[in-house]
């Protein structure tokens, strides 16, 4: 390649001329402009990747509310019978499908509350302490109010999702979720 | 020569605006992204549609910018 040309393709970072280059760099000339225009544009096009992988993940999101709504809503079932378990106990139960643990709480006479028993932060059960009005997750010391589920103090920034409840013929029935998914 | 290399300098500033405005938008589709993931664990799901259209869009415009910067090349 002539020495003119050489200069003009191969402008060094340091921006001296090639005569004036280390002898490495007049060993191995390299273009570094078309360098950096090869490594931004191979950016851009990980950039592109990237980009697809979240609408992916948004589609991901839609598909599976509409299998949810097509499922429609989870099916009534008793849990447990009224003299079951006395005010202030709990008792564990699977709703609606076995291995989605969940936590009926007995807070006076008349009422009752159920939670998903996974904490909303990293999945951990959370216990029932009706002493103290909440719902407790002793792994990351996550607190819920047992009134309705909502996030009091800790990490957890989401309600645990809440069964819905009837009472009828002195039993409990669980009949779908008020808040939240499993 | 010196006439393909300035064209060349050209495009190596185009690619460095495209990749800027193309990181501010995958900034932008991440946050879309855990938004949308916190909302829907939350149980409310009426932003699941938006929050999908608008990273759509954005996912356009950035093949938009990629087959701009394609198109430049030949």
């Amino acid at each position: 390649m002539p020495e003119e040309d050489s200069e003009v393709l191969s402008v060094a970072p340091d921006g001296r001329p090639a005569k004036d280059q280390p002898v490495w760099r007049k060993d191995f000339p390299l273009d570094w402009p078309d360098d950096e225009y090869r490594s931004r544009r191979e950016f851009v096009a990980f950039l592109m990747l990237t980009s697809a992988a979240f609408v992916s993940g948004q589609l991901w999101i839609l598909l599976v509310q509409s299998w949810r709504k097509a499922a429609g809503k989870p099916p009534l079932k008793e849990i447990a019978a009224l003299n079951e378990i006395a005010v202030g106990q709990s008792k564990l139960f699977d709703y609606p499908k076995p291995g989605n643990r969940c936590i009926l709480v007995r807070l006076s006479d008349t009422d009752f509350v159920a939670y998903g028993q996974k904490c909303t932060h990293l999945s951990c059960p959370v216990l029932p302490r009706p002493d103290l009005g909440r719902m407790h997750c002793p792994c990351h010391e996550g607190w819920f109010d047992i009134r309705n589920g909502e996030p009091v103090a800790g990490p957890p920034r989401r309600p645990l999702p809440r069964v819905g409840l009837e009472v009828r013929d002195g039993k409990v029935f669980a009949n779908g979720y008020v808040e939240g998914v499993i | 020569m010196r006439i393909s290399q300035f064209a060349r300098r050209q495009r190596s500033t185009i690619v460095s605006g495209i990749a800027a405005f193309q990181t501010i938008i995958v900034f932008l589709q991440l946050w879309l992204f855990t938004t949308t993931m916190e909302t829907f664990l939350a149980g409310h799901q009426e932003t699941v549609l938006p929050a999908a259209l608008a990273s759509l869009l954005c996912f356009a415009l950035n093949g938009g910018l990629f087959f701009y910067l394609r198109g430049l090349e030949r």
